[in-house]
């Protein structure tokens, strides 16, 4: 699939000839922050590298992966920032990878790809705080409950979906990258536009995450918070085990 | 009874001692009681690890009892767990909520009591496996078994009752799962159902019903088992091992009093200290991460404690889509057929001393425990059903075995679904190979004696390695157990073979076809007749049958 260097470089050379800074004027409905000429170029020439030989050299897609044409600046930024982007081929589901490209470089891509299209922008500050006096995480925990738990579990341990997929543990995920991954639904992820959940609703479920993440845990070492399972392989393996050295001993001490 | 010339106790002990005697006569009851022998090894004192880990459900079990409220009105709660403040839920989940949070020394005791719970159906689960491992359910104590199991079904209910009563997420789910199996019983399960729910699930009485049974009736319920079952293991003696002077006539050990029950006192401490300490460092059953009940969300990784794991994995490997319509019903198969098999393999544990005895003919008591491979049939059995038991329970967490060890879960499921089958068989056969394989190394060394490794060579130039010869208390060991052979189907008086006595004897070919009878007194003297000196064997006081010649 990989294309050959000097391909590369005429794609690059084309794709700067037509559009010759035209992007400069395309506005985002979408978008927040408006992005600048020379940002979009630069994303477009990390993404003819990186990103092209799957995607399409105009994001259009091609074999290796679907059109990029408005999934937005949110999804981009979630994928390269989360280390999903670029792809590599695997099993039934993309993993996470060591994060490959500076904030400014996935800025640029994101900026680059929002340009194509609109779609989801990148989360204002505004709803990524986990603290202040309008935040409901009562509402917060509900939410996460109904929307969130069947795949992700209660307090975002992580669960398994069919076929070898998964929907990941929650722990450390960026209130950006929480709240991106909501809007755009990575994968096997659905959607969570802001019909479903309001910007504040994400937002009361984000402060949930990290309540529950920086918490400290109030009955003791949490056996990775997957429930009744680890608690009985604990009790068998550690509880009755330590009881039975126990008896062995009171047993031999008495021969 | 008390007159002039008897001695007057100084101490107060003493005092209140003779006030209760003189009373009571408790003195005649001690003396007999505290005369009766306990022998030791580790194995049996798990059921007292059991017994222990209920009498700390007791004590916690009443603490908990001064601040739960069991019912099902909704409140908002107002107790200190941030994420939940505000939120709607029912007075029981509130009332944990405020147990965990706001009661001192609250979640020590919830977290002790549900880890005691834990260990208590562990420890009766490892001690029934270590009765039927070593055969002693055989008469007179099959009766024993019996309540035993009993035993052992009421804690699994104390502990599922418990595990309804917090009325968070996770219970609830539970509690929809049993609803779904009732009402897939044919024509009666929906209005069972609604019985005991109270009407449609989940209604606003089913917290209050646990609430009765679990702390009523179930534990009244077991402390009569417990009683009945510790009669019985006074009145019978205990079994032991096999020894040079254990027999089926006597037991060896220490008198109850004041050995044993000085050393049981302290093991008690020992326990509840151990689940203490588990408490005090381990979350269990976090109920607030869970939130309220709510018929709608289901949490990834929900699962029933590790007791009613296997009932939960029956219904997750059963393949789903086999709903079958007849006269009108709906029978879903998918859920009726784990609960009949997981019936069935209940009914075949609680019959399995009667089917042994049947299968033997044996109406002799035995007091003396079998080692396992001594049975490699039983053995093999036993470890049939173990793995059957382990691949449901394994079964009940297919997502998380997927997840954290990224697995295809439909993969891990299938796999499971034929280990679930092939399983048992290969354990069974490997079981019993390994057993007779083990007793036929026994045979070589009450023959033989151990290889020492040792070459040496003899005057006339023959290489021999020596064996040394085993003292007589291992070769009673190893030459101590029963041989039992297939019996033939006989004729009845009417001259007619049963079918009742074709399956006994199939049956019992099926048991003793493959055996390894002990050494016999002719053998052993054959042995060692061209080996000098002959091992300084006194003959045990009571020598095992076997020896005696007859085979
Ligand atoms: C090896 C091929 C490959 C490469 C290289 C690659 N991607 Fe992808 N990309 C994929 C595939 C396949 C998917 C679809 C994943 C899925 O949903 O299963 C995807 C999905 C995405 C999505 C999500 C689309 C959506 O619907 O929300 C974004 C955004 C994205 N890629 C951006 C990038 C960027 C930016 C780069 C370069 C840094 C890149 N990709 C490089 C294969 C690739
Ligand atoms: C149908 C199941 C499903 C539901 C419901 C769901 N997710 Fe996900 N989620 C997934 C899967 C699958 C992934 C992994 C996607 C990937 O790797 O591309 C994921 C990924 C994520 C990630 C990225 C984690 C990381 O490690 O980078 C976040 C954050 C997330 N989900 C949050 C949420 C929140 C918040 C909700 C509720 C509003 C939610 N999810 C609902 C399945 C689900
Ligand atoms: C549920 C809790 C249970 C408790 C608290 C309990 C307690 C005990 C105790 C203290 C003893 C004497 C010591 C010992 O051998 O360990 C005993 C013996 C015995 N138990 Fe249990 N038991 C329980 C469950 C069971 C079960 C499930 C079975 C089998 C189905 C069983 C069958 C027996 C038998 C046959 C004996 C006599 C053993 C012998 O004499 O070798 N018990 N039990």
């Amino acid at each position: 699939m990989r294309r050959r260097p000097w391909a590369i470089g005429f794609v690059i050379f084309l794709g700067l000839v037509l559009s010759g800074g035209g992007y400069a004027a395309a506005t985002n409905v979408v978008q927040a922050e408006v992005s600048s000429a020379d940002q979009v170029a630069e994303g477009r020439k990390l993404f003819l590298a990186n990103c092209a030989s799957c995607h399409g050299s105009n994001g259009e897609g091609a074999i290796g992966g679907p059109s990029l044409i408005g999934v937005g600046a949110a999804s981009v930024d979630f994928q390269v920032g989360t280390g999903r982007m670029p792809g590599q081929a695997s099993g039934p589901q993309l993993y996470k990878k060591p994060v490959q490209f500076t904030e400014e470089q996935i800025s640029a891509m994101a900026a680059y790809v929002a340009s194509l299209a609109p779609g989801p922008a990148i989360p204002d500050a505004e709803y990524l705080k986990t603290t202040g006096d309008d935040i409901d995480m009562t509402h917060g925990s509900e939410l996460f409950r109904i929307n969130c738990a069947m795949c992700h579990n209660a307090v975002g341990a992580g669960g398994a979906l069919t076929q070898g997929k998964f929907a990941p543990a929650l722990g450390g995920v960026t209130e950006k990258h929480i709240y991106e991954a909501m809007v755009t639904g990575p994968q096997n992820m659905p959607v969570f536009n802001d019909a479903n959940l309001t910007p504040e609703d994400k937002r009361d479920i984000i402060a949930y995450l990290k309540y529950v993440e920086e918490a400290d845990s109030v009955g003791g070492y949490e056996l990775a918070s997957i429930g009744p399972v680890a608690e009985g392989l604990f009790v068998w393996i550690f509880g009755l085990g330590f009881i039975i050295a126990i008896t062995v001993w009171l047993g031999a001490k008495a021969n | 009874m008390s007159t002039n010339t008897e001695q007057k106790p100084t101490t107060f002990i003493g005092g209140a001692a003779n006030y209760l005697d003189e009373r009571l006569s408790l003195g005649g009851v001690l003396k007999n009681f505290g005369r009766k022998v306990f022998p030791d090894h580790w194995s049996f004192m798990l059921g007292e690890v059991a017994m222990y880990s209920f009498v700390v459900l007791l004590i916690s079990g009443t603490f908990l009892t001064f601040f739960y409220q069991p019912s099902m009105a909704s409140v908002h709660y107002e107790g200190s767990y941030a994420p939940l403040k505000g939120a709607e839920m029912s007075i029981a989940y509130a009332s944990s909520l405020d147990i965990s949070f706001d009661i001192r020394g609250g979640l020590l005791m919830r977290q002790v009591h549900h880890w005691a719970a834990l260990l208590f159906v562990a420890a009766a689960g490892l001690h029934m496996l270590r009765v039927f491992f070593t055969g002693a359910f055989r008469k007179p104590r099959e009766l024993n078994w019996l309540v035993g199991f009993f035993l052992f079904l009421a804690a699994m209910g104390g502990g599922f009752t418990g595990y309804s009563l917090p009325d968070d997420l996770l219970s609830g789910n539970g509690l929809r799962i049993i609803d779904g199996m009732l009402k897939a019983i044919p024509f009666i399960g929906p209005s069972i159902s609604s019985g005991l729910f109270g009407g449609e699930f989940p209604g606003d009485e089913i917290v209050a019903r646990l609430y009765s049974l679990h702390i009523m009736i179930i534990p009244a319920l077991i402390i009569v088992l417990l009683a009945v079952h510790l009669m019985m293991v006074i009145i019978h003696k205990h079994t032991h091992y096999s020894g040079p002077g254990k027999t089926d006539e006597n037991v060896v050990g220490f008198p109850l009093m004041p050995v044993y029950v000085a050393k049981a006192g302290g093991f008690f401490f020992l326990v509840f200290g151990v689940l203490m300490a588990i408490a005090a460092t381990f979350t269990i059953n976090p109920i607030w991460n869970y939130g309220p009940y709510d018929p709608s969300p289901v949490s990834a990784g929900t699962q029933p404690d590790w007791y009613i794991g296997w009932l939960d994995g029956a219904l997750r490997l059963a393949p789903s889509r086999m709903d079958v319509e007849l006269l009108g019903v709906v029978l879903p198969f998918g859920v009726l057929l784990p609960l009949v098999i997981s019936l069935a393999f209940l009914a075949v544990v609680a019959a399995y001393p009667f089917i042994e005895k049947w299968v033997t003919g044996d109406d002799r008591e035995h007091h003396v425990l079998d080692r396992p491979r001594n049975a490699p049939t039983r053995t093999g059995i036993g470890a049939a059903g173990v793995v059957f038991y382990a691949v449901l329970w394994a079964g009940a967490s297919t997502d998380l075995i997927a997840t954290n060890f990224q697995m295809n879960l439909n993969q891990v499921l299938t796999s499971m679904q034929i280990l679930l089958i092939i399983g048992p068989v290969i354990a069974f056969w490997v079981t019993k190979r390994a057993c007779i394989a083990l007793q036929r190394k026994d045979r070589e060394i009450a023959l033989h004696g151990r290889e020492t490794g040792r070459v040496v060579r003899l005057p006339h130039g023959e290489y021999i390695e020596v064996h040394e010869q085993v003292d007589k208390y291992e070769l009673w060991k190893l030459v101590d157990f029963k041989d039992y052979q297939p019996t033939l189907a006989r004729p009845n008086a009417q001259g007619k073979i049963t079918l009742g006595s074709k399956i006994r004897a199939a049956l019992s070919s099926f048991y003793f076809e493959d055996r390894i009878a002990p050494v016999s007194k002719a053998e052993y003297e054959l042995a060692h007749a061209d080996h000098s000196p002959a091992p300084s064997v006194e003959k045990p006081k009571r020598k095992p049958r076997e020896l005696v010649g007859k085979k």
